[in-house]
């Protein structure tokens, strides 16, 4: 008899793959396990607007009635502690022993902490619905928040925090926000977005200091300025979660090492979503780890079509966007593959810079406006990017040109 | 009681391509198909109400703007994660070269 499928992680990544292995016809056992007292929910919405409701919900990716209809077993409020790759048995923090034929490794990524000494209780990170329920209890009008880090997850909360009228400084030690993987141009557009909404914004300034005396924060910098707050959010970064993976002696790579089929250093154990780093197909193989969404719903999907056997690579192009005000911003491939860009105003305000690589590939596209004005050309040139097109630059910079006939050329 | 309502010009809408219509208080999205065909569905994506009007149609298949939620735009059925709630589909006619949808 089958011993099934395990999913040790019951996010994104997780949740899609069981659900997936019902959808192609798997029907031995399925395990989902999580260490979250939730169904598997989505994430996207915990720094969004969504969080300045009085009331947040969840947004669940399956509900008990789906999970019952597929019998998919979720067993939530428990960690996996150990992996015996000789006897295919995971450990639970309950003591208890699953067998697996085939393992799914989706245990997502943590925050990076903040290496410093003097933070309290007041000083919190975002991941989780209960992380984000503990945020928003201190989110009011009047209330003070210090964002440490510009980057993605610090500045949605620093827009959300700002629609329930709270009082924001966000502290970035780069030279700008949104240093990693978003070009100036458009890190412009949303940072004088946050100071026409009322944000303070620090550049360029370490942190000497913090002390959390239980009431307040007090965040120094190191060029002597200080901040008292309420609540102090640190958002910089994140880092796999490897720690099963590394003990059970899988190799490690900036994340759980896989292959394109997503399979790790043990045939039978497979990782997926933000704690893997894989081969990307699109730059040659380059070996990346990726913190989002659509790549965590995608893989989960392969994942579970490769524990099946597949043998399908890998061949998505990387996907990411961020809501701030009334402002989309998307991102199709990673714009460090550019050499040269190009730029394509859509118009209200909506622009989109194009990546080309020396040799005139098109390897990513950055685009920035209001509602969902850059979607569909950042759609069309997601294909673009996958197919390896070498389109005109004029023809990229030129609205007069659809970019869905370039996508027949 | 149905109602044909005029929504656009027929060639508002290229080929292979959608756009936004309000009405009385409702939204929806009008597709013009590469055959040359109309087609109306519901505006909103079911997965987090989003405008379907700023997605990219592709053959028969709208594509969410926002996470790629895909929909047969003919039908209505739901193409897969994150959506999982079909889409309304509402009768289209041309007529004198104006799109009129009937509205249920």
């Amino acid at each position: 008899m089958a011993r099934g499928m395990v999913i040790i992680g019951a996010g994104e990544c997780g949740g899609r793959a069981a659900l997936a292995l019902r959808d192609l016809g798997y029907d031995s056992p399925v395990t989902l396990v999580g260490d979250e007292p939730h169904l598997p929910y989505e994430r996207p919405p915990l720094s969004k607007e969504a969080m300045a409701s009085d009331a947040p919900e969840i947004k669940a990716i399956a509900s008990d009635a789906l999970l019952a209809e597929k019998s998919i077993r979720h067993i939530h409020s428990v960690q996996a502690v150990a992996i015996d790759r000789a006897a295919h048995t995971v450990r639970l923090s309950d003591g208890s022993v699953l067998s697996y034929d085939k393992l799914l490794l989706a245990t997502g990524s943590t925050p990076r902490k903040l290496p410093m000494p003097g933070l309290g209780a007041r000083c919190v990170y975002l991941r989780t619905f209960a992380d984000a329920l503990a945020i928003r209890g201190h989110l009011s009008a009047g209330s003070r928040i210090a964002i440490i880090g510009g980057g993605f997850i610090g500045l949605e909360l620093a827009a959300t925090s700002r629609k329930l009228g709270a009082s924001v400084t966000v502290i970035e030690a780069q030279p700008r926000i949104l240093m990693r993987g978003v070009p100036a141009e458009i890190a412009e557009i949303i940072h004088q977005a946050h100071v026409a909404e009322g944000v303070d914004i620090l550049c360029g300034d370490g942190i000497a200091s913090v002390a959390d005396d239980g009431n307040e924060v007090r965040v120094k910098l190191a060029g002597g300025r200080e901040i008292s707050a309420d609540l102090a959010i640190i958002g910089i970064g994140a880092v796999p979660v490897t720690g099963l993976a590394a003990e059970a002696g899988l190799m490690i790579d900036n994340g759980i090492a896989v292959d394109a089929e997503l399979r790790s250093s043990d045939p039978d154990i497979f990782a997926a979503g933000d704690c893997c780093s894989f081969p990307l197909a699109v730059y040659g193989g380059r070996r990346v780890r990726l913190e989002a969404w659509r790549n965590a719903q995608e893989q989960g999907a392969l994942a579970a079509k490769n524990m099946l056997g597949a043998g399908e690579a890998h061949a998505a192009v990387p996907w990411f966007w961020s809501d701030q005000y009334g402002l989309s911003l998307q991102i199709a491939g990673l714009s460090d593959e550019g050499k040269s860009t190009v730029r394509r105003d859509l118009g209200d305000g909506a622009f989109i810079l194009f990546h080309l690589a020396g040799d005139g590939r098109l390897v990513a596209a950055s685009g920035i406006g209001p509602g969902n004005a850059v979607a569909r050309d950042i759609r069309l040139a997601e294909m673009l990017i996958g197919k390896h097109a070498r389109p005109a630059p004029e023809a990229l910079g030129s609205q007069a040109v659809k970019l869905k006939s370039l996508l027949a050329a | 009681m149905s109602d044909w309502v005029e929504a656009c010009a027929a060639d508002d809408i290229d080929e292979e391509d959608v756009m936004r219509f309000d009405h009385g208080g409702r939204t929806f999205a009008i597709y013009r198909s590469p055959d040359d065909e109309y087609f109306a569905t519901d505006g909103l994506c079911s997965h987090e109400k989003v405008h379907l009007a700023d997605g990219l149609v592709m053959d028969d298949i709208i594509e969410c703007p926002k996470h790629n939620g895909r929909f047969n735009y003919k039908t209505g059925a739901a193409r897969g994660a994150p959506v999982c709630v079909n889409l309304k589909t509402y009768p289209v006619k041309v007529d004198a070269g104006k799109v009129l949808v009937q509205i249920r």
